[in-house]
């Protein structure tokens, strides 16, 4: 079984006002992420996507279909502690999450719920710092750091729990570009280095780059679904979802629309620079 | 003469205790009425500190504000005028709201500024219409609004005082990309309908790039940078070095360059890159 987690028919809804038609937002959503793999899962606001994160660790229960994590279904009360010690989430702001006075509490409080001996949890709180690289910070107060560290004791939190998998929902829509890029650094080399499966929700289009595979998500249903150069290249599609392509995906479709041999596909600066110096090149 | 200057401000968090730093050091720029100013400078290089200033909410521990010429703590009893002459909406506003219903919640500026009756009303109305809230929303709770809908609420609530001068700090963190787009597109269209002087503080250089005509780019407590966006752009290199995000498109233009490409180091925008590239193409000199 290589699936991390697998969804079936997935339909989940907010309970409505009383009288009113409750409104579904997901509508039947068939995916499997793979272990070991970087998902993005990309939409506007109110296209499900957050809906669906929180569907992974048994947050939300489906109102029909099912949930498999790790080939347990959400569903089965019983499994609900297995579950969520499988998958760990991360949410936006860094200041709702964090629970302790001192860093290395803060980490510790998931492994002390789970009944952990006191020196395992001291050798996870340190690894995990080291992992998240803020093992300078054991004993530091959290809300004296700034928004990147806070997330990435947040983040240190849930891989404290040694979790097969960390789901980021909007985790850095409240950073500025330099803490964005501390979390995002840190969730690549988990992944790559721990081989943790991550499933980052965002809207940043630019944090798509650099994944295995992106999902788009619109009106509870997934949209596209592929790799970061096959989703960006369906530039039509993209913005008639109201979601913006990346500046050179837009350059890109510009000059191909003006007669340019270029591909779509050349997301990065360097990339889409390479593909326009060639087609200058050849006149 | 200019709306809003800044002179030589300092601002000392901790005078007298070990803690003590400067946040703001000998600061000094002005901006003329009209101006749409876009504020860079990455977590703690002293934006939010300056910001508090223009409306008087910290008081400069060196230097002056000064607000149509006049030094807006030359008499520190009629502050109070001066923050309804200088709004400043704060990131994530929708944390602010707390009133019962929209209409309330946006009149609660403008009542305090003294406005009553068909003032009031047609402050509120005009306000709520400049941030595309409908006239159905305006009876409903705050609460009941999507995030998106709440921001707008709280921007309502700061443009129904008729400021002098919109100070926005982070307007559309947070939103998807197509609310990103419209608030700013009802940002855009206030300023050019009432010639407001708009300072715009963003993380997002492609945010600057497109709505501001100069930039300041802080770093460190002092100005780092000051310019038309094509000038400070053109600095790529060194707004890199200094820790900040450049619009993407620069950085394809960098790589271009490298590449031997000439590409005019002031191009930001995909509309300027591609008629610079289709001119290459067509063998003329780029424009």
């Amino acid at each position: 079984m290589s699936e991390m987690i697998q969804t079936e028919s997935l339909r989940f809804a907010y309970p409505a006002d009383e009288g009113r038609k409750p409104v579904y937002a997901l509508r039947g959503v068939d995916i499997a992420i793979e272990k070991g793999s970087f998902v993005v899962i990309l939409g506007h606001n109110g296209s499900g996507k957050s809906t669906l994160a929180k569907t992974f660790n048994a947050v939300l229960l489906p109102a029909g279909g099912k949930v498999w994590v790790e080939g347990m279904d959400t569903l089965d009360q019983n499994l609900l502690l297995a579950v969520r010690q499988r998958v760990g989430m991360v949410f936006q702001n860094p200041d709702n999450q964090i629970v302790a006075n001192v860093v290395e509490e803060d980490v510790a409080f998931a492994p002390e719920n789970l009944g952990v001996p006191p020196e395992e949890i001291r050798r996870r709180v340190d690894d995990a710092l080291k992992a998240v690289g803020m093992d300078e910070f054991v004993t530091h107060a959290p809300h004296l750091l700034s928004g990147g560290q806070k997330q990435r004791i947040a983040i240190a939190g849930v891989i404290a729990m040694e979790p097969a998998c960390i789901v980021l929902d909007e985790a850095t829509a409240m950073l500025d570009p330099m803490g964005r890029r501390e979390v995002l650094s840190t969730v690549h080399r988990l992944n790559r280095e721990k081989g943790v499966t991550v499933v980052l929700i965002t809207h940043h289009m630019n944090e798509a780059e650099d994944a295995d595979r992106v999902l788009v998500m619109h009106d509870g249903r997934v949209d596209l679904d592929g790799t970061p150069e096959e989703v960006f290249s369906q530039v039509a599609r993209l913005r008639h979802l109201g979601l913006t392509v990346p500046d050179t995906v837009d350059l890109l479709d510009r000059l191909r629309q003006a007669g340019w041999d270029v591909p779509l596909d050349a997301l990065g600066a360097e990339d889409c620079a390479a593909a326009v110096a060639g087609a200058l090149k050849k006149g | 003469m200019p709306i809003l200057e800044i002179k030589n401000l300092t601002h000392t968090y901790g005078v007298g205790t070990p803690f003590r730093r400067s946040a703001v050091e000998d600061v000094s720029f002005a901006v003329e009425q009209g101006e749409f100013l876009g504020l860079i400078g990455h977590t703690g290089s002293g934006k939010s500190t300056l910001i508090q200033h223009f409306n008087g909410l910290l008081r400069p521990t060196g230097g002056q504000v000064l607000l149509e010429g006049k030094d807006i703590w030359a008499e520190p009893k009629k502050i109070r005028a001066i923050r309804f002459q200088v709004g400043l909406v704060f990131q994530y506003p929708e944390y602010q709201l707390f009133e019962e219903t929209v209409y309330k919640d946006i009149s609660f500026g403008p009542k305090n500024q003294g406005k009553t009756g068909d003032a009031l009303d047609h402050a509120v109305r005009e306000a709520a219409r400049l941030v595309g809230l409908r006239d159905e929303q305006l009876e409903k709770s705050p609460f009941e609004l999507s995030g998106g809908q709440k921001r707008r609420v709280a921007l309502a609530g700061v443009l129904a005082m008729e400021p002098k001068v919109l100070v926005l700090d982070e307007p559309t963190a947070g939103l998807d990309p197509a609310g990103r787009e419209n608030l700013m597109a009802n940002i855009r269209e206030y300023h050019r309908n009432k010639g407001t002087t708009v300072i715009l503080v963003s993380h997002s250089m492609d945010e600057i790039a497109r709505n501001a005509d100069r930039v300041l780019v802080l770093k460190a407590a002092r100005i780092l940078m000051s310019g038309t966006p094509a000038e400070v752009f053109a600095r790529a290199e060194e707004l890199l070095s200094a820790g900040l995000d450049v619009p993407q498109i620069t950085r394809v233009a960098m790589a271009l360059r490298n590449r031997g490409v000439p590409i005019d180091p002031a191009v930001y925008t995909v509309e300027a890159l591609e008629k610079q590239l289709l001119a290459l193409k067509r063998g003329g000199a780029p424009c």
